[in-house]
């Protein structure tokens, strides 16, 4: 479904760029980012950080029926990734052949293309992660 | 404060891609066979809660509780509906319990519907996807599919269970429909069928995946005193329960098991005074045939892990050891999603009662029935007793 214009470009910080956020007081560190740390609640005292983008494959899959506007794609692979810094985040992994994916292997973070709102719409970017190993 | 809770009528659909039945139809057909089921009039309702997934994405229908009141016949009365994705039903459920345990109200109807095949299929699965973590999920290209799959591969992985086991769950679903006459799939299928059919999300196949669906279940709840007074036949919710956990998958402490599931079946067991051993026979939320193997593990039907032994040995079977899924499940019987909770209090009910027909299990005195939002971000168990 299109969406207007500001739900994607407030997310351009953490879609482009890995940023993401931190607990001072317990040291948790989120991405996606948190605005409220679910260990310290109001206690919390939250920055941001930019994450390195390195990480390693936790689990994935390769889609055949794939999301709207991703049929050109099929099949391709989606992966939860574990990143260095801890958090775990939900990607595209590119650029490799199905057989060479497995948990545990590492990846690093690539700068593409996501999805296109049809013929005329918004071109929306972000990360997706590619084999290093 | 109403000690007790009765379900003192029930009625269902048949479940399916059901050209001829609108929204407004569906539910109206299940209420009013839940009410005549009941033997009570309407004029004895006092409430009415709807659980529905998406009405406003499936159908452009908003506004829920007012239309099926004004369907029903029963303009006038207090009506809401409840959503949390595929357990609005139970969710639904467990408020309309709740409305009589707190004393408000004495008679009331609850009904779960979705309405899912009037739009296109890419369609539905987007708004499926709402389930999920639309920024951070479903914007990167996953589907619903690709989230359970990813919980396959790591059970796969930490547990050693094979796409085998995974498999035995729909061959089992698929035989317990086969004596479902409303279920949407009434055949039985091989594990060579299942093993391959065609891919959805590596590993999961086609018959490892619960179908869009219409349909709509509901069923009459009554308090101790109205439930002596009005039936003959009761069936009492001994104890209902909920927790959640995080809207995205990848934010959960494990993927190989669900925590949300976990966390209300501690809670579930403690207040109806049971173990997990005490239950006969258990409704469970098989969307994907993966997510049957991690929920009886989560109920404690066994350690976790050993799930897919159970399922290979026959353990969920019909006659054995703990009976899951009579109705075919909704890999078998379908998942109208707001629906499914509903339909899983029908069926238990019905084996409670001792009319299961075919699918009868024998000394049926307690079933648990457990419904599942999203990939494992909300889970509502209820108990259900004969006595």
């Amino acid at each position: 479904m299109s969406k207007g214009v500001a739900v994607h470009w407030r997310l351009i910080p953490q879609r482009y760029n890995l940023i993401g956020t931190e607990c001072k007081g317990c040291g948790q560190k989120f991405f996606p980012p948190r605005q409220l740390c679910p260990n310290c609640r109001r206690s919390g005292n939250i920055t941001e950080i930019t994450f390195s983008g390195e990480g390693k494959i936790y689990s994935y899959t390769l889609i055949h029926v794939p999301s709207e506007g991703l049929g050109f794609m099929k099949p391709y692979a989606i992966g939860i990734i574990r990143l260095d810094e801890g958090p775990l985040l939900t990607a595209q992994i590119v650029d490799c052949k199905p057989e060479d994916l497995a948990i545990g292997k590492r990846v690093n973070s690539v700068f593409r293309k996501v999805i296109v709102d049809g013929d005329s719409g918004i071109i929306r970017y972000g990360y997706k992660f590619k084999l290093t190993e | 404060m109403n000690k007790k809770v009765a379900i003192i009528g029930i009625g269902i659909t048949p479940f399916g891609e059901l050209w001829t039945r609108g929204y407004r139809d569906l539910i109206t057909d299940a209420g009013t066979e839940a009410i005549i089921d009941s033997g009570i009039d309407g004029k004895d309702i006092e409430g009415l809660y709807i659980g529905s997934m998406s009405p406003g994405r499936f159908s452009g229908q908003e506004h829920i509780g007012a239309l099926v009141a004004d369907y029903s016949g029963l303009t006038g009365i207090y009506a809401t509906r409840i959503e949390g994705a595929c357990a609005s039903g139970s969710l639904a459920l467990r408020e309309a319990y709740l409305a009589i345990k707190s004393g408000e109200m004495d008679v009331v109807v609850v009904g779960g519907v979705e309405k899912m095949t009037d739009v296109p299929t890419s369609s539905a699965t987007v708004t499926l996807m709402g389930a999920g973590d639309q920024e951070w999920e479903a914007f990167k290209g996953a589907t619903f599919p690709s989230l359970y799959a990813m919980m396959a591969r790591r059970h796969m992985f930490e547990y050693g269970t094979t796409i085998e086991q995974i498999s035995q769950v729909a061959v089992k679903s698929h035989e317990n429909a086969s004596r479902n006459p409303n279920a949407q799939f009434p055949f039985k299928v091989t594990i060579d069928q299942v093993m391959n059919s065609s891919m959805i999300a590596d590993p999961l196949r086609l018959l490892h995946c619960s179908p869009l669906s219409d349909g709509a279940a509901a069923v009459v709840l009554a308090s101790e005193a109205a439930a002596k007074e009005l039936s003959r036949d009761p069936v009492w919710i001994t104890a209902s329960a909920s927790a959640t956990d995080t809207i995205a998958l990848h934010d959960r402490v494990s993927l190989s098991r669900m925590d949300s599931t976990i966390l209300a079946a501690e809670k579930v067991y403690k207040k109806a005074g049971v173990k997990p051993d005490d239950i006969d026979f258990a409704e469970v939320h098989d969307c994907f045939s993966i997510a049957e193997i991690m929920a009886i593990e989560g109920l404690g039907f066994c350690k976790l892990g050993e799930g897919g032994r159970m399922a290979q040995e026959g353990e969920l079977s019909l006659d054995g050891r703990i009976p899951t899924n009579t109705s075919g499940g909704l890999k078998g019987k379908g998942h109208p999603v707001g629906a499914t909770g509903i339909a899983q209090a029908v069926e238990a009910t019905l084996q409670l009662r001792g009319q299961a027909d075919k699918r009868q299990i024998k000394d049926a005195e307690r079933g648990l029935i457990h419904n599942v939002g999203g990939s494992g971000a909300t889970t509502v168990i209820h108990i259900l007793e004969r006595n």
